[in-house]
């Protein structure tokens, strides 16, 4: 069904009171996920009716006690364009003014004084309407019980209110009536302009694979970065996903298995650009946003070796995107033979040769490090790539610390995705426990490379794993 | 490379290597940068610090002047000890030097501030 129509919401909750959340219509898998994550941040437990929840529908309706607990998730939402205080809504015109009708004088009496200023807006999802009908709509609004005495102001009124129409996904063809009306009180925005302010577009150092600012803001929401979090990214890259963290006030470090990257010598993937400058580095791109002070440090480091951190480092969020190997490759430092031995007058200028890193073993590694050196209650927030047609729930990682908190899909193309892996370490690490396990493996004992060039080839479509 | 990191580092990924804390440091060009003083912070990360590492850190670096040998009581309460704890672990960096393996007197360069904690292939343990 295209656009599926919503009955009258029963209370959840006596005290509650009900919000219209208006999302952006992007990253749909991720609202609700990103929802939770910051509401067990700020301790702002919301209610909505699950069964009914629809992910494509930018509208959801949302209990919450207080405005305190909006403005809360307003605070960190990216995938949130607005909230507003719901005062009806309704399947048809005359329905949604029959319970604007119903509103408990008291509730809208003080926006109806002298001394408040007023505006009204009509906002329709995906279909146009002219201004001339948008007018027509607003007149239709039962202004016997909306007696405002202020004065209009169209654009910094003390209080906007909103009529919206739903008329379905952006890719369905609208139909003549709206399936859904909801009226009410704008409350605040989200943090929709922080993707600008961030944007890689206008950062000093990016390199081929830095995440783009909205997910990487997405992923370190869902690793409850707050105030003073302690944050690491084992496979820092240019720091992208640090720069979101340290946004919301995480001390961040990383490490980096390549030498020149970390140094800004690389080469540049800035289209045209010749060479680096001379100051491009993950600090620097802190300094620009004004979080220089949550810089610690970048190490170049291999982060399949985990002793290089003292057993009782303790980090709040471990944040990452591994090496896919489609764009950068998936190493980490051995030799090919047992044999090898590098003599000592080439020891101090020789480059240690790589080794493939398969990416099962990144992932079983990643969860074994985390259930090491995250604290308990500590979330682990990583991409896990996947061939769509192929990929089943038991492909992701287990362990026996950690809970799986939230699995995201990201549509890369009609054949690949990635997903983002939410985890929550809910036991204390103990030598003799259990290493990560995977009950199913994705990528079995090809690159994700190999699959992702050549999959309906080597691995036809109808091909059934064991 | 700040003191706050060094003391999260080991070398007890290097073969034969059974602690590999503190690693030592040889500095040869050391700087102050301003961090904001954040003293909630500094007593979050005291509290998970290996102090006696960090005072050995210090004494590796001449900074340990007026640095107590262990930790003061209530220091969360105590501003001036924050600060002097906040300038050791985020505001002195060492830019050049080398972090040296306790147990096999290996280097591993800093650079730029930058330490390369990388071993060549044939010294990698296999999986850790």
């Amino acid at each position: 069904m295209a656009a599926s129509t919503k009955g009258k919401m029963q209370p959840v909750c006596n005290t509650c009171r009900k919000y219209l959340f208006h999302f952006a219509s992007e990253h749909f898998e991720f609202k609700l996920a990103e929802l939770k994550a910051i509401a067990s941040l700020t301790k702002s437990e919301f209610k909505i009716n699950e069964e009914e929840y629809d992910e494509k529908n930018p509208f959801l309706v949302v209990e919450l006690p207080s405005e305190d607990h909006v403005h809360k998730l307003l605070s960190r939402s990216v995938l949130l364009r607005s909230v507003y205080e719901l005062w009806a809504e309704g399947q048809t015109t005359e329905e949604l003014n029959n319970n604007i009708r119903q509103l408990p004088s008291q509730f809208i009496s003080p926006y109806l004084q002298a001394d408040q200023s007023f505006g009204i807006r009509v906002e329709s999802f995906n279909k146009k309407i002219p201004q001339n009908i948008k007018t027509e709509k607003i007149k239709a609004l039962p202004f016997d019980v909306l007696d405002f005495q202020g004065k209009v102001d169209l654009n910094n009124a003390m209080n906007t209110f909103h009529l919206f129409e739903y008329y379905g996904y952006e890719c369905s063809k609208p139909p003549e009536y709206p399936f859904h009306l909801y009226f009410g009180r704008w409350i605040a925005g989200g943090q929709r302009d922080r993707i600008q302010d961030l944007h890689l577009q206008k950062r000093h150092f990016i390199g081929n694979t830095s995440m783009d600012a909205g997910l990487s803001l997405i992923m370190s929401n869902m690793a409850r970065v707050t105030n003073n979090s302690l944050v690491l990214d084992p496979f820092v890259g240019t720091g992208s996903l640090l720069v979101a963290a340290a946004h919301h006030g995480g001390y961040v470090m990383g490490t980096e298995l390549d030498f020149l990257l970390l140094h800004g010598q690389g080469k540049p993937s800035r289209y045209k650009q010749k060479k680096r400058a001379s100051d491009e580095s993950i600090r620097r791109n802190l300094e620009q946003y004004g979080t220089g002070s949550r810089y610690i440090d970048a190490i170049v480091g291999d982060s399949s070796k985990h002793d290089m951190w003292r057993p009782e480092t303790y980090f709040d969020a471990i944040i990452t995107d591994p090496p896919y190997g489609i764009r950068e490759p998936a190493k980490k430092i051995g030799a090919a033979s047992d044999e090898y031995i590098i003599s000592e007058e080439v020891k101090d200028i020789h480059i240690p040769q790589k080794v493939q890193y398969q990416l099962s073993d990144i992932f079983r590694d990643l969860l074994n490090f985390a259930a090491k050196y995250l604290r308990l209650g500590g979330r682990l927030v990583f991409w896990f790539p996947v061939i769509r047609s192929d990929y089943l729930e038991s492909n992701i990682p287990r362990h026996p610390s950690f809970q799986l908190i939230a699995n995201c899909q990201q549509p890369l193309n009609s054949k690949v995705a990635r997903r983002l892996i939410t985890m929550e370490k809910i036991q204390h690490f103990q030598e003799s426990s259990s290493d990560a396990s995977v009950d199913q493996d994705h990528y079995e004992d090809k690159s994700f490379r190999q699959r992702y060039f050549h999959q309906g080839k080597e691995f036809p479509k109808n091909e059934t794993k064991s | 490379m700040k003191l706050l990191t060094h003391n999260m580092l080991s070398s007890n990924f290097v073969k034969g290597v059974t602690k590999g804390f503190p690693l030592k440091i040889m500095a040869s060009k050391i700087e102050e940068k301003e961090v904001d003083f954040n003293p909630e912070f500094i007593s979050r990360m005291i509290a998970k610090l290996d102090w006696p590492a960090l005072y050995t850190a210090a004494g590796d670096i001449k900074k340990a002047e007026g640095l107590p040998e262990t930790i003061t009581e209530n220091y969360e309460s105590n501003e001036d000890f924050l600060k002097i704890a906040h300038n050791l672990l985020l505001q002195v960096e060492i830019i050049e030097g080398d972090l040296i393996c306790p147990e096999t007197g290996r280097k591993f360069p800093i650079t730029n501030g930058i330490p390369n904690m990388l071993l060549h292939e044939d010294e990698v343990t296999g999986d850790k």
